[in-house]
């Protein structure tokens, strides 16, 4: 695999190395004004979404629980209990709530890159 | 099309009934109806009054949806007593001599207490039985004497009925002793035959509760202050009363009809025909103020009937009334009571096949025709659990030997019955089997609950619940369909069998535990419960192992998360009892960080507004000071409460806040399918609401009475007795037993309350378990709550010593040193608030928390 530095896409940041993740166990990371939720799976996976819960306003998707839906890795908000894919970002239960006025239901999901032991989020990779 | 205006006069429960089907079946809404009710209430469940006793409140006793009064076409008028008819202009006139009219008049005026002419009867003391006002008005009279006496209160219940054993059961209730005493020659003497009555006898007076049959009372006396005092019998006997309820039967409240012209019945009541109707064909009377066939029932089941005919005839139906079904199974004072069909055997030719056991309490005779097959009636005292089975089989031919129905369970085979689909199961609403089977089968009623709002069965008395569950399960083995208590898509198990599984498997992590008995990767339910079992069960650190990640925020930050993603942090205060030094930290700490504080329900402090990054900071001032997490934000002991009791107070009877902290320290950190709440407090006065807790513990002159299974919340329920006058150590060691139990048999997020209802057999059960030790698990549960109270740390302080777990409190992964920028604050008296999408929009917020922070 061809090492990309990190530096070669200004929309491409190293966030933090990838052993100071704990699997199942969500961290914040900030980027310019955009918060990102990282999430490192049980099967070595990671995933990263937006911080910011569509349906609560807050800024806390990285303190959710883990899980799947079928075959699907999931996220759910700590407030409402919404939960979204990790892998497109689609809410799969509302809850029978709304998104906060202006918000989407769907979380935006980013791309995530483990090079040389260091997770690097691309903000323009949007999936 | 014009609406046709109903007038009911009367709000009880048959008043209820009519205006219910009929806003039901009028689909179109040609009819509205105008309810006038004398009582200050809305129709309330009179059959259920003595509940009052066991601590519902009144507003627990509504009968159906209340959105009933809200209909556009039903008007509802309270503390209206309707004072004459004028049935040639068909005008109700009311007190204050406003006039409503109507097209059609429905009386339904109930019945009023009756007593018998007897000097005294209106002395202060002397109380009647018929309406949540009359309860009330006995409760508070009899716990105000007991205080004024310093003794137990001397009760008598004048009058051997269903009604006077009720009165005599509620009496009980209220630590009064109690005698009845009747004028017939055995209790219940329209419902039971001798031997019935005898075997009552014994079982009431095992209960404590005196009784005296063949005995008039000839006159009320009144004592050296004026209240009653005692009673003088037709014997010229005597006995010393501070409390009197007669409960000697009832009239109808036929007045309003005799005025306008009506025609009563020889022994009153409005004469109706089969069709509910009065001569007058604008006037319907149903109830027990109606004359039917003759008599005046004073049950509910024929009352509803009549409400569902009166409704049927307004729209053009032609139902009739099918003659009364007169079966009784009450619970009175703690025994079983049932009567059905022809009890006293008055058929020519009847049989009576009888078993007494007077050791065990025990009385159960079948009526069966000349040929020994078919059922017309039964008594059944003691143990009433064949009555919903046989009820519903009178007319009908017993399968095998009818002998087996009333014989120790075992001794004889018992025939399966199916019972027909006409049979009537539940028969306050008449609801036949066919209409349960066609709920489950139609109606996809795949739950007792679903099954209850369908048809209505079991919504009244409740006796027949056990044979509407039979039923809906027999229908749904039949159609193959199993009923799922997974816990969700991962786990095929209920948490109360995961809980035992994993407890046997001894398996300590998620991943075994997922792996042994689940699928997939888990999900934000099972994860959580998975976590609070294995906390319950090994007593480890709540974030051990690979824990962190299976509890919600709260769990795993130990604090609760508020709207805008900060947190609450709330130090304990065992039994609300706190150092002025602690006060004081308190206070320091929410000035320095900047904290919003607020004083919790549960007696201690609550600040707001910490974010996730100066969390260990604050409970590191908390912890050095000697306090520690209060565990708001677990589903685990939250506080305990209490009054401040004997120390201080001069109506305290024991030390409550001792207790107080005496539990809240064994109990802290105890992982639950849902939060725990108790309450303790140090006299009957019950200043802690103890009774409003999953456990409240409220002191006597003799000791603790323990009270069991009280929540608040959206379905607030008030705690039941469960032991009596014990002493300490037995307040510990039942109250440690409830609690495993209902730790290792209570589904996720089911707190006390529904728990202790829907568990089988209900309280009486569970105390068998932990007071009796029926099962032989006490040991068990008290080694286990033992390793619990041994293995207790703080949380907080024990992740302070952890620099890994430290890690986690990190706003951002790549820039530890910024808060979260969204954040945004407005000032409201004094303190500060989270500013809403308005205020940051208006550019109105007057504080980012980076500039907030002034650390001492």
């Amino acid at each position: 695999m061809t090492a990309i530095p990190a530096t070669a896409s200004s929309t491409r940041t190293v966030v933090c190395e990838y052993a100071r993740l704990t699997p199942e166990l969500g961290v914040a990371a900030l980027l310019g004004d955009v918060q990102v939720a990282i999430f490192r799976l049980g099967d070595g996976s990671v995933h990263a979404v937006q911080n910011l819960d569509p349906f609560s306003g807050a800024s806390v998707m990285s303190r959710g629980i883990t899980g799947s839906r079928g075959d699907v890795p999931t996220i759910a908000s700590p407030i409402y209990k919404q939960v979204f894919s990790l892998l497109d970002g689609t809410c799969l239960v509302t809850m029978d709530k709304e998104p906060k006025p202006g918000l989407q239901p769907n979380l935006e999901v980013y791309a995530v890159t483990v090079d040389n032991g260091q997770v690097i989020i691309d903000l323009a990779g949007r999936e | 099309m014009t609406t046709e205006h109903i007038v009911v006069v009367g709000g009880g429960m048959v008043a209820h009934r009519f205006t219910e089907a009929l806003r039901e079946r009028d689909t179109e809404g040609r009819f509205s109806v105008e309810v006038l009710a004398e009582e200050p209430r809305a129709p309330y469940d009179r059959v259920a009054l003595t509940s009052y006793f066991s601590g519902r409140a009144p507003e627990e006793l509504q009968l159906g949806d209340p959105a009933l009064w809200q209909d556009p076409l039903v008007i509802l008028h309270r503390d209206t007593r309707a004072t004459a008819v004028d049935r040639e202009r068909r005008i109700v006139t009311v007190d204050g001599g406003r006039e409503v009219a109507y097209d059609h008049l429905v009386l339904a005026t109930g019945s009023y207490a009756w007593a018998p002419p007897t000097p005294g009867a209106d002395l202060p003391g002397v109380f009647m039985y018929r309406t949540v006002d009359d309860v009330a008005a006995l409760r508070g009279w009899v716990e105000e004497r007991r205080a004024a006496l310093g003794r137990p209160v001397r009760g008598a219940v004048i009058g051997g009925g269903l009604l006077g054993l009720e009165a005599a059961g509620a009496l009980q209730s209220l630590g009064a002793v109690s005698t009845v005493v009747q004028f017939g020659d055995r209790l219940m003497n329209l419902q039971v035959d001798e031997g019935g009555g005898e075997a009552l006898k014994r079982l009431i007076e095992r209960m404590g509760v005196t009784v005296r049959c063949n005995t008039a009372t000839k006159e009320i006396r009144a004592g050296k202050d004026g209240h009653v005092g005692s009673l003088v019998f037709g014997d010229g006997g005597e006995q010393l009363v501070d409390v009197v309820v007669f409960a000697t039967g009832v009239r109808p409240r036929d007045e309003l009809a005799a005025a306008a012209g009506l025609e009563l019945g020889a022994r009153g009541g409005v004469v109706v025909d089969d069709a509910c109707l009065t001569a007058d064909p604008a006037v319907s009377a149903i109830g027990e103020v109606a004359c039917i066939q003759g008599s005046c029932l004073g049950l509910i089941a024929p009352g509803n009937t009549m409400a569902e005919i009166a409704v049927d005839r307004l729209l053009g139906g032609g139902s009739t009334f099918p003659g009364a079904d007169m079966a009784t199974k009450l619970k009175l004072l703690g025994v079983d009571v049932a009567s059905f069909g022809d009890a006293f055997a008055t058929t020519p030719g009847a049989l009576e096949m009888v078993y007494a056991d007077p050791v065990n309490g025990v009385y159960k005779k079948l009526v069966l025709t000349d040929d020994a097959t078919t059922l017309l009636g039964g008594v059944l005292v003691g143990d009433a659990s064949a009555y919903a089975s046989l009820r519903p089989m009178v007319g009908a031919a017993l399968p095998g030997d009818p002998a087996a129905w009333i014989l120790p369970e075992g001794s004889v085979e018992k025939g399966e019955i199916e019972l027909p689909d006409d049979a009537g199961v539940c028969s306050c609403n008449n609801v036949s089997a066919g209409s349960i089977r066609g709920a489950v089968n139609d109606h996809d009623c795949h739950d007792l609950g679903a099954v209850k709002a369908c048809t209505k069965a079991g919504t009244s008395c409740g006796s027949c619940l056990p044979l509407v569950k039979k039923i809906m399960s027999t229908e749904l083995e039949k159609a193959g369909i199993e009923v799922s208590n997974a816990l969700c898509e991962h786990f095929a198990l209920s948490r109360a069998q995961l809980f035992n599984a994993i407890k046997v498997a001894e398996v300590t992590t998620f991943s075994e535990v997922i792996e042994r008995f689940g699928t997939g990767r888990g999900c934000d339910i099972c994860k959580p419960t998975v976590g609070s079992i294995l906390a319950s069960l090994y007593n480890e650190h709540v974030l051990a192992g690979d824990r962190a990640a299976l509890q919600d925020t709260n769990d795993r930050v130990m604090a609760n998360m508020q709207k805008d993603g900060t947190y609450s942090v709330v130090p304990r205060v065992p039994g609300g009892e706190i150092l002025p030094e602690h006060l004081i930290l308190i206070g320091q700490i929410a000035q320095d960080f900047g904290l919003y504080t607020k004083i919790t329900g549960g007696q201690r402090i609550d600040m707001f507004g910490a974010r996730l990054e100066q969390l260990p900071a604050i409970w590191k001032r908390l912890v050095d000071a000697g306090m520690e997490s209060g565990h708001a934000y677990g589903k685990s002991l939250r506080t305990v409460k209490s009054c401040v009791g004997s120390t201080w107070c001069r109506y305290g009877v024991q030390d409550s806040v001792g207790m107080a902290i005496a539990l809240e320290l064994r109990y802290r950190g105890l992982r639950s399918p849902h939060k725990l709440k108790l309450g303790v407090s140090g006299c009957a006065r019950e200043c802690a609401e103890a009774r409003g807790k999953d456990v409240g513990v409220i002191a006597t002159d003799k000791g603790w009475n323990v009270y069991v299974g009280g929540n608040g919340g959206f379905t607030p329920v008030h705690a039941q007795l469960l032991v009596e006058d014990v002493p300490d150590d037995e307040v510990f060691r039942v109250i440690d037993r409830y609690l495993m139990y209902y730790i290792r048999t209570a589904d996720r997020l089911q707190r006390t309350a529904p728990w202790q209802q829907e568990h089988e057999g209900g309280l009486d059960r569970i105390r068998e378990i932990v007071v009796e030790d029926s099962l032989g698990l006490g040991e068990e549960l008290d080694a286990h709550m033992a390793r619990h109270i041994d293995c207790y740390e703080d949380e907080w302080k024990a992740v302070l010593n952890d620099p890994v777990r430290l890690q986690q409190f990190t706003s951002f992964v790549n820039a530890p040193d910024q808060p979260d920028p969204t954040l945004a604050y407005v000032e409201q008296r004094g303190q500060r608030r989270p500013a809403t999408a308005t205020e940051r929009a208006d550019g109105a917020v007057l504080i980012a928390p980076s500039t907030l922070e002034v650390r001492s």
